[in-house]
C-alpha cells in the first residue's frame, strides 16, 4: 500500500514539474495563437532549433543551456518579427491567412526539420549541466532536479510575460490588439508593429523554452512534432490567450501525461494530449478560464 | 466536356500511360512510376477537402497509413485480392475521417487543421502499441513475384495505382462541376454567407472529408504489397503530409488539373533527386518551393498560366 502511496505522490510531482515546463513551451502559442490569431504550426521547429542552439554552445564551449538561451533570445526576437512581416505581407494583408498561411508555416516547421536533420542528423542530442542527474529529496516525494530547475525558470518567464502583459503599456497593447484593431488605430498606435513585436515575444519563449526541452530530454529533430498536439491542445483549454489559463491547462495535462506513464508506460503519452484537445473541442471550445 | 466523356479520355490517357511503360519495359518505370500516381491519388484527395472547401488537412500521412495498416490488419487475418483491401482502406479512413470532421468541423476551420496534426501522431501511437499490426517493429508481407497474366507484380501494382488516379481526378471533376462543388466553392469563399444562403454547411463538410479520406485511405492500402516491409516512422512519413500540401498548391488548388501538375511535376522532380541527390534534400526542396509558392504565386501554376491568357487576351 505505502508503496502505491509513493509512486502516487512522485507521479503528481512530477506531472507539476512536466507541466510547469509545458507553460514554457505554451506560452509562445499562447500569445501567437491565443492572442494574435495566428496559427503559427511551427512554433515547435522553433523550439527544437533553440534546443540545438543550446546544445552546439554546450558541447563546443561549456556553457550552461538556460544561459545561452537567454542571450540569444534577441535573435529569436529578430527572426519572429521578420517571420511575422513576411506573413503580414504576404497573407495577412490580402486576407490569404486560412489556407496559404497554414501552408506557409507548415513549410516553415518542414524545411526547419529537414535542415536540422541535413546539419546533425537523426541521433539524439543532449545537453551536460551540474544538475541533470542529481535529485532533491524530501521524505518520500523526489525531485530530480533536471525537471526542477527548468520548471522553476519557466514559471519565472511565464510569471514575467503575465506582468508585462498586464502592466506595461506595450503589454496592454498586444492585449487590445486581439480585440479591436480599429480601435487602436484610432489611438494612433499601428497595430501591425503592436503584432509584430508580440509575436517576436512569442517566438522569443521558444529560445528558453528549446533549452529547457533539451534538459529534460535528449532532442531529435523531429522531436517537435509531438510537441503540436500538446500546445494546441493546452492552449484550447487554457482559453485562448489567458496566461492564468494556460498554466492551469499544463499542469493539469503535464499531471495526467505523468499518470499515464506510470501505469500504462511511456509510449502512450503522446495520445493523452490529443485526447485533450478532442474532448475539449467537442465540450468546452471556449475552454477552463475562457475569455 | 461531359463527365462521362471525360472518364473515357482519363481511361484513354490512362491506357496510352501504361501502354508507354509496358514497351519500355523496365520494372524501375513501374516502381518510381507507382510513387508518382500514389501523389496524384494523394494530392487530389487532398485537393477535395482542402482546394474545393478551403479546410487544410495536415493528416495525409495519418489516412494514407489507415489505409497501409488496413491492408496489414487484413492480410494477417486472411489474404484477400488488392482491389478488396482497396476498398477496406477506402471505407476505414472514411469514417475516421467523417469523425474527425464530426468532432472538429462545427468550430474555426483552423481547429480542424490543428486536430490532424495531432491526429498523426496519435495514431502512430496507436500502431507502435498494437503489436498485431507489427508494433514499432514493422510487419512483412511477401509480395508474389509475379501476377498471372501481367507478368511482374509491380506491374499489377502500377496498374492498378493508375486506375485509382483516373478514379480520383474523375470524382474530383465531377464533384468541381456538380451543385456539390458550388456548394463547396461557396463554403471556401464565404462560409457565413453560405450558410446564411442555405448551404448545408456542415454536411457537405463531412462530405469533403469523409470523400478526401477515403482516397487517401485507398492509395494507402496497396503499400504493403509495394514496400513489402511496414513500420510506422515510414508510413506515417512527413513527406505523405507534406507532398500533398505542396502539390496542389505549387499546380493551383481551385481546379481538378492542379494537383496532377504539382503532383506530376514534383513526384517526378523527386524521383529525379532522390536518385541523383539525396532524399532528404528533396524533401527540403519540397518545402522550400511549398513556401515559395504560397508567398510568390499563390495561385499556383494554374493561376499563373491563367493570368498569362488574361494579358494576352487584353
Amino acid at each position: 500500500m505505502s508503496i502505491s502511496y509513493d509512486l502516487w505522490i512522485n507521479a503528481v510531482i512530477a506531472g507539476m514539474l512536466l507541466g510547469g515546463f509545458y507553460a514554457a513551451v505554451t506560452s509562445g502559442i499562447s500569445i501567437s495563437f491565443g492572442i494574435l490569431d495566428i496559427v503559427n504550426i511551427a512554433h515547435p521547429a522553433f523550439i527544437i532549433l533553440g534546443s540545438y542552439i543550446a546544445y552546439i554552445v554546450n558541447t563546443r564551449l561549456g556553457y550552461d543551456p538556460i544561459l545561452t538561451s537567454i542571450v540569444v533570445l534577441p535573435a529569436f526576437y529578430v527572426l519572429g518579427a521578420a517571420v511575422y512581416q513576411v506573413y503580414y505581407v504576404s497573407f495577412e494583408k490580402r486576407g490569404q491567412e486560412a489556407l496559404r498561411g497554414l501552408a506557409f508555416f507548415f513549410g516553415l516547421l518542414f524545411i526547419t526539420e529537414v535542415a536540422l536533420i541535413l546539419v546533425f542528423g537523426v541521433d539524439y542530442r543532449y545537453v551536460e549541466a551540474p544538475y541533470i542527474g542529481p535529485s532533491l529529496h524530501l521524505g518520500i516525494a523526489d525531485f530530480p532536479l533536471r525537471m526542477l530547475i527548468p520548471c522553476l525558470f519557466s514559471l519565472a518567464m511565464f510569471s514575467a510575460l503575465q506582468i508585462f502583459l498586464s502592466r506595461t503599456f506595450m503589454g496592454r497593447a498586444i492585449m487590445a490588439v486581439a480585440q479591436d484593431q480599429e480601435a487602436l488605430r484610432l489611438m494612433a498606435i499601428d497595430p501591425v508593429r503592436i503584432k509584430r513585436v508580440a509575436f517576436g515575444i512569442s517566438i522569443a519563449t521558444a529560445s528558453m523554452a528549446g533549452a529547457f526541452l533539451i534538459i529534460i530530454q535528449p532532442v531529435e529533430p523531429s522531436i517537435g512534432r509531438e510537441y503540436i498536439g500538446r500546445v494546441f491542445a493546452i492552449c484550447v483549454l487554457g482559453g485562448m490567450g489567458s496566461l492564468p489559463g494556460t498554466l492551469i491547462a499544463a499542469m493539469l495535462l503535464g499531471i495526467v501525461e505523468s499518470f499515464t506513464s506510470t501505469f500504462y508506460g511511456p509510449s502512450w503519452a503522446p495520445a493523452v494530449a490529443f485526447g485533450f484537445l478532442l474532448l475539449t473541442l467537442a465540450f468546452r471550445p471556449s475552454g477552463i478560464l475562457g475569455r | 466536356m461531359h463527365n462521362s466523356t471525360f472518364f473515357v479520355a482519363a481511361v484513354a490517357v490512362a491506357a496510352a500511360v501504361f501502354g508507354i511503360s509496358t514497351y519500355i519495359g523496365n520494372d524501375y518505370i513501374y516502381f518510381a512510376g507507382y510513387v508518382v500516381l500514389q501523389y496524384i491519388v494523394l494530392a487530389t484527395a487532398w485537393n477535395i477537402l482542402g482546394g474545393y472547401c478551403g479546410y487544410v488537412n495536415f493528416g495525409s500521412a495519418a489516412f494514407f497509413a489507415l489505409g497501409a495498416y488496413s491492408a496489414v490488419f487484413v492480410h494477417k487475418f486472411y489474404p484477400l485480392p488488392i482491389p478488396a483491401l482497396i476498398v477496406i482502406g477506402g471505407i476505414v479512413s472514411g469514417i475516421i475521417g467523417f469523425g474527425m470532421g464530426y468532432l472538429t468541423l462545427r468550430l474555426r476551420g483552423v481547429f480542424f487543421a490543428i486536430a490532424t496534426l495531432a491526429f498523426a501522431v496519435v495514431l502512430q501511437t496507436l500502431i507502435i502499441n498494437w503489436d498485431y499490426v507489427g508494433g514499432s517493429r514493422g510487419a512483412y508481407i511477401i509480395r508474389p513475384s509475379d501476377f498471372p497474366g501481367l507478368g511482374s507484380y509491380i506491374e499489377y501494382l502500377y496498374l492498378i495505382m493508375l486506375a485509382l488516379a483516373v478514379i480520383a481526378v474523375t470524382t474530383a471533376r465531377v464533384i468541381e462541376r456538380s451543385r456539390l462543388g458550388y456548394g463547396f466553392a461557396a463554403i471556401r469563399d464565404d462560409e457565413l454567407a453560405a450558410e446564411a444562403a442555405g448551404v448545408p454547411t456542415l454536411r457537405l463538410k463531412l462530405l469533403a472529408t469523409s470523400i478526401s479520406g477515403a482516397l487517401m485511405g485507398m492509395a494507402g492500402a496497396p503499400f504493403p504489397y509495394y514496400i513489402g516491409y511496414v513500420e510506422p516512422a515510414s508510413t506515417f512519413g512527413l513527406a505523405y503530409a507534406v507532398n500533398s500540401i505542396a502539390m496542389p498548391m505549387i499546380g493551383g488548388t481551385t481546379t481538378w488539373i492542379g494537383p496532377l501538375i504539382g503532383a506530376i511535376l514534383l513526384g517526378t522532380l523527386q524521383q529525379i533527386a532522390t536518385v541523383t541527390i539525396s532524399s532528404v534534400v528533396n524533401l527540403l526542396l519540397v518545402g522550400v518551393l511549398l513556401v515559395a509558392f504560397v508567398i510568390i504565386a499563390p495561385n499556383g501554376i494554374v493561376g499563373l498560366v491563367q493570368e498569362r491568357l488574361r494579358a494576352r487576351g487584353k
